[in-house]
């Protein structure tokens, strides 16, 4: 069994706080990311479960046992790093057989794992090479394999795609999801600031910020349903605008008079009382539509960027204020320079009030999350974990 | 007095000397070739072609005059008899092999070699990777480097001292006898103990050495990619399996550059052996063996130049390797 369990897991360096509070479930096989701005404790928190960094405080769990004082080698772990952290004097197998030959396993032994190895990763060729004749893929399956031929129960990954080029690592991501599918008992977590890793590759994501964690859920649901603004601008690219405003109808559907001068009606119920309490309306850049009628928004576009299969508008890039992004599926040209209206479906829309978002009132969700379209792919572990 | 100006005199004139030279070649240069004007490009390539060897000249003349001039002087004179004289082809150094003094410095040289360079860069290695796990490993560094700042001849001076022999009965004033006469021993003239003399001589270079390995392979250690190390303690590996199969191989150039360093240091070993037994007692090496033969008593400038030839052919091909491994290592 390799389920993990974090319990009110801290790390400071003296008396600096780095991490605190951090309560988390993991079940055994799930696909675990964490993502969160650069400093926000991510790989602090992964070196702490691979036993690299001291926890200071709280407990950790793995398989039921706690883990805390417990040598790296024996916590049935294996990770991958971020800048691969080969044995620069071994050649390929001699790499993945480290770990085994410190085991004292029999050569007949080492050689079955590490030639398996090879033959999954596509290293084969390579075995007897050292790293510095391979490519930086080829390495990061090397140091995939190291992990591989461990046959540990967790996976942990820190931000193993950062130092490949673009190609490669929707190739290596693509080649990390299979290898999951192919080991479905197998623990992983993840560590990475690319969120189309996260989104892609997770079970559920653990967005980490400010020595905390801000949000836990199945990765539509924290595109869907956000329970911080911190969390709805970090998850989606570009990120969801924000547009202040003040309640002036509750009910089922809230409606919110903007400050720019927009009215939004909000798919989210408020209750009677909340007249004139200050939010903050969320849309996502591509949730929003161009309309003759009744808008959130209307400005002059002060930039495009057309990319072919979407475009988008730029308003108020000049002025102080946060520049509002709307994302227009297809090519629009001569849109520069022109005044637009823009609305968005009641349910796109989102509403915070301080920071936090007002589906999220009373600690609980309400209504309960069913992903927004129908082909929406079914999420392990999708029920909210965090109360 | 006079001395002490002459001394001044010679340090300004060189310093300053240096000074003029650079300065004022650049000057001329730039009035022959200025670098502007109507020709100024062509005139700025042919500067540029011209002031290397501005730079380079009073070196390779010095250079030539003072270490390459010298060598086929040697050469020639090993080749001649003791005054110079007379041709004698070969005989000088058919002479050494039958030499027993020279077999003995040889064997002696052989034996320098095989184990001042394995020690010094052993404790050196085992220094820089238990300094650096310390609090006060800086203090410790420090106290280990400074052997290195003290020349030969004092630190040959410091270790007679030590190995000093009073009759059994007064006081020891020499470390090692007082210890073992407080542990009950008797006193020894350690210095005319055949063959542990030999080793009593090396220790010092030991000594001084393993500060310079030490130095040298700490930083070595220092660049080794800190998550190899960690990928390796969670591969399982105990901290002695880390150093030894993941750091060592690691720094493997480095270790060869130390050793190969200290080797060229140790197979021109003189002032040691010259301060502390003067090549008695068994203990002869090569250098002393020259000195021996080109200064002292009747010069016979022949053989001491065939022994000098002698030592410059064993140290040239590990000079050339150890440059290669030190430009590997560089790139």
């Amino acid at each position: 069994m390799a389920d993990l369990k974090l319990t009110n897991v801290a790390k400071s360096y003296g008396d600096v706080d780095v991490l605190r509070n951090i309560d988390l479930d993991i079940a055994s096989g799930e696909f675990i990311v964490f993502v969160g701005p650069s400093g926000c404790g991510k790989s602090t928190l992964l070196r702490m479960i691979a036993g690299l960094e001291r926890i200071t405080g709280g407990t950790l769990d793995i398989g039921g046992q706690r883990m805390n004082d417990i040598p790296p080698s024996q916590r049935g772990i294996a990770m991958v790093f971020q800048s691969y952290a080969l044995y620069p004097h071994m050649t390929v197998r001699d790499n993945m057989a480290f770990a085994l030959k410190i085991a004292g396993q029999s050569k007949e032994q080492i050689r079955e794992a590490t030639d398996r190895a090879g033959k999954m990763l596509q290293l084969t060729p390579y075995l007897d090479r050292l790293p510095k004749a391979l490519s930086g893929g080829q390495r990061q399956r090397v140091a995939i394999g190291r992990a591989i031929v461990r046959d540990p129960q967790v996976y942990l990954f820190d931000e193993p795609l950062s130092n490949l080029d673009a190609a490669l690592r929707v190739a290596t991501r693509i080649e990390i999801a299979q290898l999951k599918a192919s080991m479905p008992d197998r623990t992983m977590i993840y560590v990475t600031h690319d969120q189309t890793e996260a989104m892609t590759l997770a079970d559920r994501i653990v967005v980490l910020a400010g020595g905390g964690i801000a949000q836990v859920g199945a990765p539509l649901e924290l595109y869907e349903r956000p329970m911080t603004e911190f969390v709805a601008q970090f998850i989606g690219s570009p990120a969801m605008n924000l547009l202040p405003g003040r309640v002036s109808a509750t009910g089922d559907l809230t409606t919110v008079t903007l400050d720019g001068g927009g009215v939004a009606h909000v798919a989210i119920p408020t209750r009677a009382g909340d007249e004139g309490i200050r939010v903050n309306v969320g849309i996502r850049p591509e949730d929003m539509r161009e309309t003759e009628g009744e808008a959130l928004f209307e400005g002059k576009v002060d930039l495009t960027e057309a990319l072919g299969e979407v475009t988008l508008l730029y308003f108020g890039t000049q002025g102080q204020q946060v520049p509002v992004i709307a994302k227009l599926p297809g090519i629009h040209p001569g849109l520069s320079g022109r005044s637009v209206r823009l609305t968005a479906d009641p349910g796109a829309m989102h509403l915070f009030h301080e920071g936090r978002s007002l589906l999220y009132r009373d600690g609980v969700a309400l209504p309960p999350y069913a992903p927004r379209a129908a082909a929406a792919p079914d999420h392990a572990g999708g029920a909210f974990s965090q109360a | 007095m006079e001395l002490f100006w002459l001394a001044v005199s010679t340090i300004a004139i060189g310093v300053f000397g240096c000074v003029a030279w650079f300065w004022g070649s650049n000057m001329v240069l730039d009035a022959v070739y200025p670098p502007r004007g109507p020709r100024a490009g062509d005139n700025i390539r042919k500067a540029s072609m011209i002031r290397p060897w501005l730079f380079l000249g009073p070196a390779i003349l010095f250079l030539g005059l003072y270490l390459v001039y010298p060598v086929f002087d040697s050469l020639w004179r090993s080749l001649h008899n003791s005054d110079g004289s007379r041709f004698v082809g070969p005989g000088n150094y058919i002479w050494a092999l039958g030499d027993g003094k020279f077999r003995e410095s040889m064997l002696n040289n052989m034996l320098w070699l095989l184990v001042v360079p394995a020690l010094a860069t052993l404790f050196g290695l085992i220094a820089a990777q238990l300094t650096d796990r310390l609090k006060w490993g800086n203090i410790g560094k420090s106290l280990i480097f400074m052997p290195m700042a003290i020349s030969f001849v004092g630190a040959g001076v410091i270790w007679r001292f030590i190995y000093e022999y009073r009759e059994a009965g007064e006081t020891q004033i020499g470390l090692l006898n007082w210890i073992v006469t407080r542990l009950g021993g008797d006193p020894q003239i350690w210095l005319t103990l055949i063959p542990w003399n030999n080793f009593f001589l090396m220790i010092v270079l030991v000594w001084i050495q393993t500060g310079f390995a030490m130095v040298i392979l700490s930083a070595a250690l220092r660049g080794i990619p800190e998550e190899t190390i960690e990928a390796a303690i969670l591969d399982g590996a105990s901290p002695l399996q880390v150093f030894f199969r993941i750091k060592v191989p690691q720094i493997m150039g480095t270790i060869a550059v130390v050793w190969t360093t200290i080797t060229i240091v140790v197979l021109k070993v003189f002032d040691i052996v010259f301060v502390m037994t003067n090549g008695q007692w068994g203990t002869q090496v090569l250098a002393n063996l020259m000195y021996d033969w080109m200064f002292r008593g009747t010069p016979d400038y022949g053989r001491g130049s065939a022994i000098a030839m002698v030592l410059m052919i064993l140290v040239t091909p590990i000079m050339i390797w150890n440059i290669r491994n030190a430009r590997k290592e560089g790139r």
